[in-house]
C-alpha cells in the first residue's frame, strides 16, 4: 500500500501527485521532488553503462527512516514516484513492479485519451480510482 | 481483417473533407487543411509513441528509436513494416516505403501523382508525434517519385543547449 503516487512528467514538473492526507503533504512532495536527482542519476549511469537494454524499474531510490521511495521511467521520460510506509515490510519487490506496472497501463490509457493534451495535469476519473485502490485506506 | 480497410476510408474522407475548397477562405484554406491533418496524426503519434513500447525496455539511441518506428509502429499502422532506412549519422534518416498503404489505390498510372502528398500529410504528423513522445524534436517531410513508393525525411532537431544550472545562473 502505498503512502504517496506522483506522476512527473519529462520537464520535471508534476503531472500528478496524490498522498494520503492524513499527515503533512508537503512532506511528501519534498520527498518525490528530491527523489527526481536519484532518477536522474539512474538513467545517466544506465546510459553509460555497456548494458544491452536499460530497465524501466528503477528500483529502491532511497530509504528514509520512515518511508522507501521506488521509481520507474516510463520510455517517454515520464516518471513515476511511489513512497511507501518502511512499517509495512510485507511489500516485496514484485509487488511494487506490479504496482507499477498497474499505473504504466493507466498512464497509458491517460494518454490514449484524445480529450486529454499531453503536458496537462491528470484528471481522469479512471486515473484517481486505479491511484486510490493503492494507496493506504485511512478512516 | 476489417481494420486496414476502416482506417484507410477514414483517412481519404478525412483529406477530401480538408482539402475541400472553401469559397469563403480561398487558397490558403488548403494549406490550413494540410496542417490540420498533420496536426491530428502528431496527436495520434504521441498516443501511439506511448503505448506501443510499452513491453519494450528502454531505447538506448536515436537509431534504435527510428528502427521501433519502422518495424513496430508501421506494422502496427500499416500492417508492413517499412522497406528501408538510411542515415547520414547527422540526424537526418531517410525512411523508404515501396508500397505505402494509403498510396496503393491511386497508384496506377502517374494520374494522381498531384494529388499524393495530401495523402501523406497524416502520416507525417504520425512519425513527428511519436518521435516528440519519445523525446525527439523532429521535422518530416515526405516525397513521392513514383507510385506507390514514398520517402519519408527525418530531420532530428538538436537542442537548443543544455540547461542552465541554478549554480551557473547565480
Amino acid at each position: 500500500m502505498a503512502v504517496c503516487i506522483a506522476v512527473i512528467a519529462k520537464e520535471n514538473y508534476p503531472l500528478y501527485i496524490r498522498s494520503t492526507p492524513m499527515e503533512n503533504e508537503l512532506k511528501f512532495h519534498y520527498m518525490v521532488h528530491t527523489s527526481l536527482d536519484v532518477v536522474d542519476e539512474k538513467i545517466s549511469a544506465m546510459g553509460k553503462a555497456l548494458v544491452d537494454q536499460r530497465e524501466l524499474y528503477l528500483g529502491l531510490l532511497y530509504p528514509t527512516e520512515d518511508y522507501k521511495v521506488y521509481g520507474f521511467v516510463t520510455n517517454s521520460k515520464v516518471k513515476l514516484v511511489m513512497v511507501v510506509d518502511s512499517s509495512n515490510t510485507a511489500l516485496r519487490d514484485n509487488e511494487i513492479r506490479s504496482m507499477f506496472r498497474k499505473l504504466h497501463n493507466s498512464y497509458t490509457d491517460v494518454m490514449c485519451n484524445p480529450f486529454y493534451n499531453p503536458g496537462d495535469r491528470i484528471q481522469s476519473r479512471a486515473f484517481d480510482n486505479m491511484v486510490t485502490s493503492m494507496m493506504i485506506q485511512v478512516c | 481483417m476489417a481494420d486496414t480497410v476502416l482506417f484507410e476510408f477514414l483517412h481519404t474522407e478525412m483529406v477530401a473533407e480538408l482539402w475541400a475548397p472553401d469559397p469563403d477562405r480561398g487558397p490558403r484554406a488548403q494549406k490550413i487543411g494540410l496542417s490540420i491533418l498533420e496536426s491530428m496524426g502528431f496527436r495520434v503519434g504521441q498516443a501511439l509513441g506511448e503505448r506501443l513500447p510499452q513491453e519494450t525496455l528502454g531505447f538506448r539511441e536515436e537509431l534504435d528509436v527510428l528502427k521501433f518506428l519502422c518495424k513496430d509502429l508501421w506494422v502496427a499502422v500499416f500492417h508492413k513494416q517499412m522497406d528501408s532506412l538510411h542515415t547520414d549519422h547527422q540526424g537526418t534518416y531517410v525512411l523508404q516505403d515501396n508500397s505505402f498503404p494509403l498510396l496503393v489505390p491511386i497508384a496506377s498510372g502517374l494520374q494522381y501523382m498531384e494529388e499524393a502528398p495530401k495523402f501523406l500529410a497524416f502520416t507525417c504528423g504520425l512519425l513527428c508525434g511519436a518521435l516528440s513522445t519519445l523525446g525527439f524534436q523532429s521535422l518530416v517531410t515526405a516525397s513521392v517519385t513514383a507510385l506507390p513508393a514514398c520517402k519519408f525525411q527525418v530531420v532530428i532537431q538538436k537542442p537548443r543547449g543544455p540547461v542552465p544550472s541554478l549554480k551557473e545562473a547565480l
